[in-house]
């Protein structure tokens, strides 16, 4: 219950960092020395979502020290590594305490471990392990054969909505500065400033920050695949089309043609920014099309912001 | 990974054959199939479904294949930029 309650807070970003177990041996049932042993990473969320697979196995837990952060993270980081695997194996003393020399990997810390390494290090042959844990049982039984669903990663509706709050916890601080800017820029007018128009048209300014934020954050991630175009930004920004027009319907009566223009092209910059972020959160991107798509989509939303913030600071002196 | 394509003909990902053992580690760590056994080697089946996460490169025992890794967070890349490839962390609040 403990458990459950601390893995909802880490989806929700509280606490990530410092969510971990601490590194070294631990078991699964009474394991002896003919057990398997599973290596895993030091993040309490993958810990826990381990353990539970292993109802009813007997096996030796090997934690590394990932610094609090999950197996395939910490591979690319290279903390679930060559090094660090040898390390513990060595502290636990494995060789004394083990009497096969085999140990099981998780699929996903190849990015970061060479089997070929630690085998010529420890001796200890390194068995890669599913993908999910959920199949451990499966393999282990078959003998540590696997089929090609063990070795897939998948990214299912579910899978891209949990990722959802950490994304928005990670943007609350620019959320909060948007506020007094919004109602900055929004009282500057023929009469210097004012306050009244700081606070009607702020809520407005704000209005269109937040459909680009709900495009790039919630609907990107959860209409990924229905959403056209293969780079981010671009599915971003159609998003963000789709809520800036609504918010612009709405707006249109009070603010006029111009301020609705300003909006949406606010909502489509910030829509298409936040859904090239979400690249970050996939595991199917790879860093040098990230960087190709950014160098074309930064500048163009950089510009469009900065035309959205003239459009709407010029606009009560338009008349 | 079949059904999520992200751009065409941008991964640093290079095989060279000729080198290749037939080991099949390459097969069994991609975690987007990428290689499949064929014969005596393997064969690069879908070299755009490569996310560059180097598990094939660190793991082939000949040196067959290359890739260069790196982080893929927007703003990691932005920081990169502005400050020179080491710099290229998200900030303090990284998840990384």
């Amino acid at each position: 219950m403990v458990d459950k309650l601390g893995s909802a807070m880490v989806r929700a970003g509280i606490g990530r960092g410092v969510y971990r177990v601490a590194p070294g041996l631990y078991c699964a049932g009474k394991p002896d020395g003919d057990s398997p042993v599973l290596v895993t990473a030091n993040y309490k969320l993958t810990f826990d979502i381990l353990r539970r697979q292993l109802t009813g196995i007997t096996a030796w837990l090997l934690v590394l020290d990932t610094r609090g952060v999950n197996v395939w993270c910490a591979a690319g980081k290279k903390t679930f590594s060559t090094e660090e695997v040898i390390r513990r194996v060595r502290d636990a003393r494995l060789d004394q305490l083990i009497r096969h020399r085999q140990l099981i990997l998780p699929q996903l810390g190849a990015t970061g471990v060479s089997a070929r390494v630690v085998k010529q290090a420890v001796g200890f042959e390194v068995i890669w392990g599913p993908v999910r844990s959920h199949d451990i049982p499966d393999f282990l039984d078959r003998d540590m054969k696997s089929d090609p669903g063990m070795r897939r990663v998948t990214f299912s509706f579910t899978e891209r909505l949990v990722l959802i709050p950490v994304e928005i916890r990670l943007l609350f601080k620019t959320f909060l500065w948007s506020i007094p800017i919004a109602f900055l820029l929004s009282g500057i007018g023929p009469h210097i400033f004012s306050f009244r128009a700081a606070w009607f048209r702020g809520q407005w300014a704000l209005m269109g920050f937040l459909a680009g934020v709900v495009a790039g954050t919630i609907l990107v991630p959860a209409l990924l695949p229905w959403l056209p175009g293969r780079a981010f930004a671009l599915k971003g920004g159609i998003a963000a089309g789709i809520a800036g027009i609504l918010v612009g319907i709405v707006g249109i009566p009070e603010l006029g043609m111009v301020a609705v223009i300003s909006l949406m092209l606010l909502a489509l910059s910030v829509g298409s920014y936040y859904g090239m972020n979400f690249t970050g959160s996939t595991p199917f991107t790879s860093p040098t099309g990230v960087e190709k798509e950014m160098r074309v989509a930064v500048p163009v939303q950089a510009v469009t912001l900065a035309l959205a913030i003239i459009l709407w600071v010029a606009t009560p002196f338009l008349g | 990974m079949k059904d999520f394509r992200y751009l065409d003909d941008v991964t640093t990902l290079a095989y060279d054959a000729e080198r290749c053992v037939g080991c099949g580690m390459c097969e069994m760590v991609c975690p987007h199939g990428v290689f499949q056994a064929n014969g005596k080697k393997v064969a690069m089946v879908d070299r755009d479904g490569c996310m560059e996460c180097g598990a094939c490169a660190l793991n082939c025992p000949t040196l067959a294949i290359t890739v260069n890794p790196g982080v893929g967070c927007a703003l990691a890349i932005i920081h990169g930029w502005l400050k020179g490839k080491k710099a290229a962390t998200c900030g303090e609040t990284s998840c990384c």
